[in-house]
């Protein structure tokens, strides 16, 4: 029973920190280059929406990933366009792209699609070897785009911290008009990360439409795109902390649903509470430290010229 | 040569005309029924709302377009969004206006004295606050019960593991009838079957029905029910498993032709057809509609492709049991 118990927590908490981790590495990366992106949740939607238009109407999940690529450039680029050239306040143009996200991605599927579906989407990998493993097996076994969301996790280690680009975006983040004395183009920057963090958050709604839920309908992400937001603050703008951040989330969300199946006589309201207090004290724990946060963020650059 | 008197005569002739053809043009309106639907998700649902909505087209298809209007707003699960659209329809003249979720109620009782003229209507609830001195508020409510009933029979008749999952929004209104007819339908043909209830919070938070469906399924269910709009959610992780679904509101299954076994189906038709007719008779509300097995309010749609051989058998049981039901012979309890 306890085994069946790992399992089935195990299982659920990788398939399910899959959406956060994509799009909460994708804002830590717009963060870190001083981009608060609050439009997450919209981005999500419409790459979740173009995902699974493509799948009913191809058949074919890599053309559907490619579109949930291709949709988050655009949003990111949309993104950069409204917080870098235009320089709006970066709160309330991410509000506006989450409402502009939610609001055509319903749109769309109402006059593409119209009925709610099912599809099939990413199936589960089985791994020879490690899927047959009591238990472990069992959590491990998942489909591609979860994969891929776990080995997201050391590439953006690796960019952020190991590459000259990286650290371009941690100084264009820290310190903008440093970084433009020595010659790093802050706006040019922003751009990339801003269209990065579309691309993932984006890849983040597919991972939900095609990959974990397989069903797309009004507002599927209810949230998980805001929640993204707040992991990256949680993780305090470190990947491996912000990894951990979507692992423990997704692990207590899968607790709080075997709490209820396996009937330990909690009310549902207490058990539907647990993730979100969890994370209150882990926060208000982590408040007494010493917590890295880029400088610069939600400030626009301007190079003061003419 | 037109004197005074003949153009004085021409301008009453032209009046009296004009009047005439105003007056057609608006008895022409005024003989076309308009009914105002809001409703807290969207027409496609595949659940709550799209019950009601599909009821309307049903009703429209019979009256025809040029007899019956419908209007609608989608998404007002803010109760503010939902009193600005309940009372703009009622000021566009509509003669009967749906708000179609009980947590309406509220806005209704202060809504509705306002336009004496208008008929309104709300569910799922038996009230219709007459005892407050309002006469323009009718009431529908579906007997989930029964179907839940009829539901759980079936689903103790195909499980073989004997444990059964339902997954709902908040314990509440239609959710937990349906719940306690098919916990009470389950045990009256397996008494040592199981079914685990669990509540997500949430009506539209599609994730997390899924996920509680993992558990269910991870926990042993091989049957798995549910109400509200997140259960796509569900049926999707049910058929990415196999294991059976049994859907509520509306006839799930093309979610998932091969895993939607049975869907309890509410029709509104029957109540909202004869709203009309008592609207058109003079009586604007006072009265409540529910949706029963024995109206036709409830009735349950069987899936001959996820049944396969037992599609026949399945039926005679649904039947019998809903005859059994109708005859009063099976009493479905709302306690626990």
């Amino acid at each position: 029973m306890i085994g069946t118990i790992i399992a089935s927590i195990g299982n659920s908490a990788l398939q399910y920190a899959a959406p956060y981790l994509y799009a909460a590495i994708g804002e830590t990366i717009g963060q870190r280059s001083g981009l608060l992106n609050l439009g997450v949740e919209g981005i999500m939607l419409m790459g979740g929406y173009i995902a699974f238009f493509i799948v009913t109407a191809t058949e074919s999940l890599l053309l559907a990933l490619a579109g949930a690529v291709v949709m988050g450039m655009v949003f990111g680029l949309i993104t950069a366009f409204l917080n870098v050239t235009l320089k709006a306040e970066q709160g309330i143009s991410g509000i506006g792209i989450y409402i502009f996200g939610l609001g055509l991605s319903t749109f769309l599927f109402g006059i593409t699609i119209g009925d709610v579906r099912t599809i099939d989407g990413f199936p589960d990998l089985v791994i020879p070897g490690i899927s047959s493993i009591p238990i472990l097996g069992d959590i491990l076994t998942q489909n591609a785009l979860v994969y891929a969301a776990f080995l997201l996790a050391p590439l953006a280690w690796y960019f952020l911290n190991k590459t000259p680009f990286g650290l371009k975006i941690q100084a264009v983040g820290q310190r903008p008009r440093a970084a433009d004395s020595l010659g790093v183009n802050v706006n040019r920057v922003r751009y990339i990360t801003a269209t990065i963090g579309g691309i993932l958050a984006s890849i983040a709604g597919a991972s939900l439409s095609i990959g974990v839920l397989n069903v797309f309908q009004q507002n599927l992400t209810s949230g998980m795109g805001f929640i993204a937001v707040a992991l990256v603050y949680f993780g305090g703008w470190q990947v491996y902390q912000v990894v951990l951040g979507c692992l423990l989330f997704s692990a207590i969300d899968g607790l709080k649903s075997w709490l209820q199946v396996a009937g330990v006589g909690i009310p549902s309201e207490f058990t539907l509470m647990l993730p979100y207090v969890v994370i209150l004290i882990v926060l208000a724990t982590m408040a007494r430290k010493r917590v890295y946060s880029p400088d610069a963020l939600t400030e626009p650059f301007d190079r003061g010229e003419g | 040569m037109i004197n005074k008197k003949s153009s004085f005569s021409l301008v009453v002739v032209l009046v009296i005309s004009l009047s005439f053809f105003l007056t057609v043009g608006v008895s022409a309106q005024s003989d076309k029924f308009r009914i105002a639907l809001v409703m807290p998700s969207t027409v496609n649902d595949m659940a709550w709302s799209q019950s009601m909505y599909d009821s309307l087209l049903a009703i429209q298809e019979e009256m025809g377009e040029e007899d019956l209007e419908i209007a609608y707003s989608e998404n007002k699960y803010v109760i503010s969004e939902a009193n600005t659209a309940i009372r703009d329809y009622a000021n566009r003249g509509f003669d009967l206006v749906i708000a179609h979720g009980s947590q309406y109620g509220a806005e209704l009782v202060n809504i509705a004295p306002d336009f004496p003229g208008t008929s309104f209507a709300w569910g799922s609830t038996a009230r219709t606050f007459s005892d407050q001195g309002i006469d323009n508020i009718f009431a529908y409510e579906p007997h989930a019960g029964q179907g839940g009933y009829v539901n759980g029979v079936i689903a103790a008749r195909l499980s073989e593991s004997d444990i059964m999952g339902f997954i709902g929004p908040i314990e509440s209104g239609d959710a937990k009838k349906y719940m306690l007819g098919f916990k009470q339908g389950v045990k009256a043909k397996s008494p040592d079957a199981k079914v685990k209830v669990t509540w997500t919070g949430s009506y539209s938070d599609v994730a997390a029905a899924a996920k509680t469906a993992k558990s269910h399924i991870q926990a042993g269910a091989d049957v798995l029910t549910g109400t509200s709009q997140m259960v796509t959610g569900a049926v999707g992780e049910a058929k990415k498993k196999d294991v059976m679904w049994f859907g509520y509101d509306v006839d799930q299954s093309p979610l998932a032709p091969n895993t939607v076994v049975s869907s309890v189906v509410v029709d509104f038709s029957g109540p909202v057809r004869q709203m009309i007719d008592l609207i058109k008779e003079g009586t604007l509300g006072e009265k409540i509609f529910p949706a029963t097995l024995e109206n036709g309010g409830i009735r349950m749609a069987l899936n001959e492709k996820a049944l396969g051989d037992e599609y026949e058998e399945v039926k005679s049981l649904a039947e019998d049991t809903v005859e059994r039901i109708v005859d009063g012979e099976i009493e479905i309890s709302l306690e626990d």
